[in-house]
């Protein structure tokens, strides 16, 4: 039997850096300092992000015009560049599964309103599902190579997969980045749906939303984050048995043993049925192993591997656990492997090591 | 406009797939309670296949790469009808497949293809841009056969964003025409399977033609008007041409994109005359047949680059009666066959700045 799965393998030769990140989430991450020290909880079963002042990224003319999606996302992508000291990628790549919600949402509301009459057309030129990256390249002046994928909750790692692809061919370094937004809308659909939490406990999934970008690059620049080391997708496994063989050949295909991987973070959101499958991970792949539960932190989302991603990088870079985390790693700490998934459809492991 | 139910029905030309979504599903094998992109998608993304006579027990390294703008959202808008008044109303069936992933999800399934599933959304540009990414990844030797291309259904979503812009021709539109007065949308989907060395020997068939070229650029002007000097378009152009290896004299037509809108037609006039002056290759738009499929355009244009170079024919570009004043070169206005095309360049540029030029060779 044929197990499906998509392995982006990163030639010999190669390494890539992820030579900085920038990240607006529901923690204090735009700061790692601040997100090692504290650790933000909410009691709603939504988590949104905590907004810097936008003016100091950001024209103040363009604000007025950009939703948080926008704003999120050129923030996230300028405090990335910034970090690594590029002023121009060259490649801009995004992520997002739901794309300009808030934009969608306002012109659809007032197309029914008005009957198809009398619109104005702003909401609707933001509602494209690359104005993230299209407003990136604005404010740039970036001509250089722009896309944007929008495959759920693959969305981030194919992103990643074309970022690779372009760095092999000599186009670097690039900006990659996932980016998704709460909007009231979305959260009362969503909800809907039975995805969160219905009482106020601690135990359950939240609705969540972020935007992490990430300098992708052959070089390393000046001290860079994290290497990225290997990315495999898998699109409806068959089963736990199935992800388990395509964990085990990833990780030898990277030429790294599950003893040298010292902390996972998971995907575990508390809802007991959705956790079946991590549950089962832990025991048959990971067990003894210090994990996490990333989206703890950020809420559930399809792009919430960039948080994942990020917060990993972090700890590789700084080598160090948040002080708030109970059962973190031990360090020196060489190897994360990250674990993201949405339901049984969607699976993706991210190998990254410490520089 | 008789499929689509919109309060312009009578003033905005539109170029519609003639079937009910009934129809539709009865030819894709779906549920006809599907966003009509998917049953569009299904339908042409299946003959491509089967044209090709690939089959599931070929190399599982199969990927299918879709483009489309606005998912889900003719049923998104029936929910919103309901749910914009009453936040409890509004039934869930509608709005599940609203995500654009999943109309590609969708289709990938009902094709048993997962090996590698993804969807790229740049607007008008979308499917030319998961066209090249197919071909990125079977160069990179990581998949032997990449289906790819677009879809879009029309929806009042989009008809009226367009009209809001005021960019819609109230008649069938005239592209590079100097009295142009906007575009008409359509609606559509196709996809081109392309494949490995591997993958051709597998399929035992001589390929339609290559991909010799591709890329990317960003006019990075304004979110949705292009640049006057079509920088975005020239650069595009210009890297697709290094790409292919090949001088601006070596392509022997350009499908443009040529939308029918004033500012489209010249910017990307200008950036034609830049790159080719003084000896341009024979060209036309061939939106006056099909509408501006959006997300589907691309690859619908893709194919009649194909048809171009397999059949040596070219389609005329439609109701150009004057041609535009600032360029010394017009657009093809009669059907020419017999013609030895052996290189085609084929343009997509949308909102966002999003600028792709592939270019098409002879096998």
């Amino acid at each position: 039997m044929h197990i499906s799965y998509f392995l982006c393998s990163i030639k010999e030769y190669m390494k890539v850096y992820i030579r900085s990140a920038g990240n607006i989430s529901p923690q204090h991450s735009l700061d790692t300092d601040s997100f090692f020290l504290s650790r933000l909880t909410t009691s709603n079963n939504y988590f949104k992000s905590e907004e810097p002042d936008y003016d100091s990224f950001i024209d103040s003319k363009m604000i007025r015009r950009m939703s948080r999606i926008v704003k999120m996302g050129v923030a996230a992508a300028m405090t990335c560049l910034k970090n690594a000291q590029v002023e121009n990628p060259s490649a801009i790549i995004t992520a997002t599964a739901y794309g300009c919600l808030e934009d969608s949402s306002s012109f659809l509301r007032r197309m029914i309103e008005f009957d198809e009459k009398l619109l104005s057309p702003t909401a609707f030129i933001q509602s494209t599902h690359n104005t993230v990256g299209a407003q990136i390249a604005l404010l740039l002046k970036c001509h250089n190579y722009n896309n944007t994928i929008v495959h759920r909750a693959l969305s981030f790692e194919n992103a990643l997969t074309e970022s690779i692809l372009l760095l092999q061919e000599g186009t670097g370094p690039v900006l990659a980045g996932a980016v998704d937004e709460i909007t009231d809308d979305s959260h009362t659909i969503l909800s809907r749906f039975g995805l969160y939490r219905k009482i106020d406990n601690h135990l359950g999934n939240i609705d969540g939303e972020g935007a992490a970008f990430f300098l992708l690059d052959k070089d390393p620049g000046e001290k860079p984050l994290a290497i990225l080391k290997g990315l495999q997708i898998l699109y409806n496994p068959e089963n736990t048995v199935a992800i388990q063989n395509s964990v085990l050949g990833f990780l030898k295909e990277n030429e790294t043993t599950m003893d040298q991987v010292g902390f996972v973070l998971t995907s575990h959101t508390g809802i007991k049925r959705q956790d079946e499958q991590d549950n089962e991970l832990m025991n048959l792949l990971f067990e003894g192993k210090n994990y996490f539960p990333f989206k703890s932190l950020c809420g559930d989302y399809p792009t919430a591997s960039g948080f994942a991603l990020w917060m990993g990088a972090v700890m590789l870079k700084e080598q160090m656990a948040p002080f708030w985390m109970e059962h973190g790693p031990k360090f020196p700490l060489k190897n994360i492997l990250i674990h993201h998934h949405s339901g049984n459809s969607h699976h993706s492991f991210f190998l990254i090591s410490a520089n | 406009m008789k499929f689509l139910q919109s309060v312009h029905s009578g003033e905005l030309p539109v170029a519609e797939v003639k079937f009910t979504n009934k129809e539709l599903a009865a030819i894709s094998e779906l549920s006809s309670k599907l966003p009509r992109t998917a049953l569009l998608s299904s339908i042409a993304a299946y003959e491509a296949l089967l044209d090709a006579g690939w089959d599931k027990s070929f190399s599982p390294r199969t990927g299918f790469i879709s483009a489309n703008t606005v998912g889900g959202m003719d049923k998104t808008e029936n929910f919103f009808n309901l749910f914009s008044k009453n936040s409890s109303a509004g039934k869930l069936a509608d709005v599940v497949n609203h995500e654009c992933g999943t109309v590609t999800e969708l289709v990938a399934d009902h094709l048993g293809i997962r090996h590698f599933v993804s969807t790229v959304s740049t607007a008008c540009s979308s499917s030319a841009n998961a066209i090249f990414t197919g071909a990125r990844m079977i160069r990179a030797g990581l998949l032997d056969f990449a289906l790819v291309g677009g879809a879009d259904a029309l929806t009042r979503f989009t008809l009226n964003g367009f009209n809001t812009l005021m960019i819609l021709d109230k008649e069938l539109c005239k592209p590079f025409d100097e009295n142009r007065s906007g575009l008409n949308l359509g609606e559509g989907a196709a996809y081109l399977l392309i494949v490995s060395e591997n993958g051709l020997k597998q399929l035992g068939k001589k390929p339609y033609a290559v991909i010799s070229g591709y890329a990317n650029a960003n006019d990075a002007f304004h979110q949705t008007a292009s640049s006057p000097e079509g920088t975005g378009s020239y650069l595009a152009m210009k890297q697709a041409l290094n790409n292919a290896g090949l001088q601006p004299g070596e392509i022997d037509y350009i499908n443009l994109h040529g939308t029918g809108t004033q500012n489209n037609d010249i910017a990307e006039g200008t950036a034609i005359r830049l790159l080719f002056d003084p000896s341009f290759p024979k060209m036309s738009s061939t939106k006056a047949y099909t509408g501006h499929t959006l997300g589907a355009s691309g690859a619908v244009e893709a194919v009649y680059s194909i048809l171009a170079i397999q059949q040596g024919i070219i389609f005329p570009n439609l109701r150009l009666q004057t041609p535009m004043k600032e360029f010394p070169f017009k657009p093809v206005t009669g059907f020419l066959r017999n013609q030895n095309i052996r290189r085609v360049m084929s343009n997509s540029f949308g909102f966002g700045g999003n600028c792709t030029s592939l270019i098409f060779s002879a096998a």
